[in-house]
């Protein structure tokens, strides 16, 4: 009977998780639904093949090859090590003990391969940990990496160590009685292959039937629960990228990278205004109010820039390689995005408590996050771009700021206005003639 | 080297004798009247006017194409100036367009299509390629042979639009020691003139990005830093300066060195 109770629990914090997740996938939907729409839906062979190579494939991540191998390790880690999640669900709920052992060699496969990966996993992670606080990468250290996104790389990193040590303890309890010929033991049969745990189990050698069982036990309950507690914990966190790498990528632009949208309703007007015949009444007829041209809040940009800044993963490889940055200037691509998704939980938390309506606090992303002087540090040479992971694109919401910047506001630096006088009276952005444009034909 | 004087028809006294080029040559407001610039843009012309090529320029009929705007965030001075310009190219039914401008190539290629502007686009670095395919161009090895050679990849042409290997395949034909810097092809960095930085002051920083770009550059110990934009020309030619080496490292055009090494 006191099984029955196990298994009531177990559903029960089972639920718990993973209503919890699903409140938070809601809200994270609804939040990048704020975004303004953009049509990334066709052409699906490429987004598949995109998604396959660089979020499955993890493409990008080898160009640094240390990093990205040992990522590789984690990555495939935790993807395989969640099939043994099925069991231990299935396990909890039914009062079974490793409920797939029937398929024999190949289960012992399985297990034996997961088990690898758990180490493995941990000297990555080890690995990983070393060189954000020991070697201290500098990409880790750069100033938008205080507080929490400097805890949050670290807790994460202490999560995946704890999990898989609960896990291989857990085996090697369980290895231990399946072959200690315990008389009272009708549990445990004689099932999986442990070839890491086996050698934790030597610690156990001299233990009872009684104390391996509850070593077990307890083991198996902290590592779900940890499951769940992780799977939770990933909204608040960059550690979301697990889960949102693959539609990033799949929505990601395909366009070449030196290709910026033209604004159409900007298009519209610049037509009217060249042509004399253009029917004024024409375009404007059904807009109420006048489109606000660029960025300067959340909900200005699309929502797959929205989807990008729940996905960044804060690792800094767009500024490491952004020449702003590695130069002094206050621009870094992370912080864009960073400061992106910061801003949105804002907003979305403002729609939580106010019944569904954004209240204005009278705060916008811009100036209340990211500053002109960063805007107008870049050089759009979209190393950012390139160097990024899942292919996140910060230069596109550094173009949309300096057009609102432009446009609504006309704060362009003195000379940039200098320069677009320029161009706008001569036709070259210094001050020229035109009809001087032939002349270097006829100088020696 | 000889001084022919260079033919350079443009597009309205080619219509008006009945004629239509093959290709117009986009000058650029840099190829047009910034000093350095026009040497690449002279250099250039020579090759094609060596090659025979029935080429055309619009002269004053061309106007910037917008993309200083564009990157300033002035979406209405830059579809202004697109629409202008397509409306000149449309009526001369340009069906091919050559450019040593990879900000001017990069803006004509994909975002005048949208506006109205369909074109062939090429950089006169692929454009060159091409020429020597079809043999209508070679290229001497003499001068540049085994000298070493250093490619700064302008953004707009390499990360924009992925051209990188069209440079460096004239470069080798040049029998020149081609040696990468550290962060060439995708990971190149960028000269610090792109997104309108050109034309303004950089923002408060340690370092200057044409300094630390050159610095790259000058690792390799090149004779010549080869590059393939005006704008890049310009801030590496600074860059060289800043660090005193103007006697000892040239920067050229790819377009200056096959011109050079063919005697035009
Ligand atoms: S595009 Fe702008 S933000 Fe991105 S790397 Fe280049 S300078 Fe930095
Ligand atoms: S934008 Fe991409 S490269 Fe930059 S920190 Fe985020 S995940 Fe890393």
């Amino acid at each position: 009977m006191d099984h029955l109770i196990d298994n009531i629990l177990f559903a029960i914090v089972l639920f718990a998780g993973v209503s919890f997740f699903i409140l938070n996938v809601k809200k994270l939907v609804r939040n990048i639904k704020l975004g303004k729409s953009v049509n990334r839906y066709d052409n699906s062979k490429a987004r598949w093949k995109n998604m396959a190579l660089i979020a499955l494939g993890q493409q990008k991540m080898v160009r640094r090859p240390v990093a990205g191998i040992l990522h590789i390790f984690v990555y495939v880690g935790f993807i395989i090590i969640n099939i043994e999640v099925l069991e231990i669900i299935i396990d909890g709920l039914f009062n079974t003990h490793r409920v797939f052992s029937f398929l024999g060699t190949l289960y012992n496969f399985l297990i034996g391969s997961f088990e690898i990966l758990a180490f493995l996993v941990i000297v990555a992670v080890v690995v990983f940990w070393i060189r954000r606080n020991i070697v201290r990468l500098q990409r880790f250290w750069k100033p938008e990496m205080k507080g929490w996104p400097k805890n949050d790389g670290n807790i994460i990193l202490y999560f995946e160590m704890v999990l898989m040590t609960l896990f291989l303890t857990m085996n090697a309890a369980d290895y231990a009685i399946q072959h200690g010929h315990f008389t009272e033991n009708h549990h445990y049969a004689i099932a999986g292959a442990f070839p890491i745990s086996s050698y934790i189990s030597n610690l156990f050698s001299t233990m009872n039937y009684g104390s391996l069982v509850i070593i077990e036990r307890v083991c198996w309950w902290l590592h779900i629960v940890g499951i769940l507690v992780f799977l939770n914990y990933l909204y608040y966190s960059k550690h979301l990228h697990i889960l949102l790498a693959f539609p990033n990528t799949y929505f990601a632009n395909l366009e070449p990278k030196g290709k910026f949208t033209n604004v159409e309703a900007v298009t519209n007007e610049v037509k009217l205004m060249m042509d004399p015949d253009a029917d004024p009444f024409a375009t404007s007829e059904d807009e109420g109010e006048p489109e606000k041209f660029g960025a300067s809040d959340v909900t200005d940009l699309n929502w797959v820039q929205l989807l990008n800044s729940y996905t960044c993963t804060e690792c800094g490889r767009c500024t490491s390689e952004c020449p702003a940055n590695q130069t002094g200037k206050a621009l870094s691509p992370r912080k864009i995005m960073m400061d992106t998704r910061d801003r949105l939980e804002e907003v979305g938390n403002s729609i939580n408590k106010n019944n569904g309506e954004f209240v204005d606090d009278g705060k916008t992303l811009l100036n209340d996050y990211i500053s002109k002087e960063e805007i107008w540090a870049c050089t759009s040479c979209n190393a950012c771009v390139e160097a990024c992971p899942v292919n996140i694109d910060p230069l596109s919401i550094i173009t949309e700021m300096r057009r609102y910047l432009v446009m609504e506001e006309s704060a362009a630096p003195t000379e940039l206005n200098n320069m677009m006088t320029n161009i706008e009276n001569n036709g070259a952005p210094w001050p020229y003639n035109q009809m001087d444009r032939l002349n270097w034909k006829e100088e020696a | 080297m000889s001084n022919n004087t260079l033919y350079v028809p443009t597009m309205a006294e080619l219509m008006a004798s009945g004629k239509t080029p093959e290709v117009l040559f986009w000058v650029g407001c840099a190829g047009s009247f910034d000093d350095r610039a026009k040497k690449i843009t002279k250099a250039f012309v020579k090759i094609l006017n060596n090659a025979n090529i029935n080429f055309a320029v619009l002269g004053t009929e061309e106007s910037c194409t917008g993309d200083p705007a564009k990157r300033a965030g002035n979406e209405f001075l830059f579809q202004m100036q697109a629409m202008t310009n397509i409306e000149v190219l449309n009526a001369y039914e340009v069906k091919k367009v050559v450019t040593t401008c990879p900000h001017c190539f990069n803006t004509l290629k994909n975002e005048y299509p949208s506006l109205g502007g369909n074109y062939e686009v090429v950089h006169h670095t692929q454009f060159l390629n091409d020429l020597l395919k079809e043999g209508k161009l070679t290229v001497e090895g003499g001068t540049y042979k085994g000298k070493k050679i250093t490619f700064h990849d302008p953004c707009y042409l390499g990360r924009a639009n992925n051209v990188y290997e069209a440079p460096r395949l004239l470069i080798q034909k040049l029998e020149a020691e081609l040696i990468e810097m550290k962060n060439c092809k995708q990971k190149g960095l960028c000269c610090g003139a792109g997104g309108s930085q050109m034309f303004k002051e950089s923002e408060k920083g340690t370092k200057d990005i044409n300094v630390e770009r050159t610095e790259q550059a000058l690792e390799t110990k090149p004779e010549i830093i080869a590059a393939g934009c005006p704008f890049c020309n310009t801030m590496l030619t600074d860059g060289v300066k800043a660090k005193e080496k103007e006697d000892t490292v040239k920067v050229y055009d790819i377009a200056e060195l096959i011109s050079n090494a063919n005697n035009l």
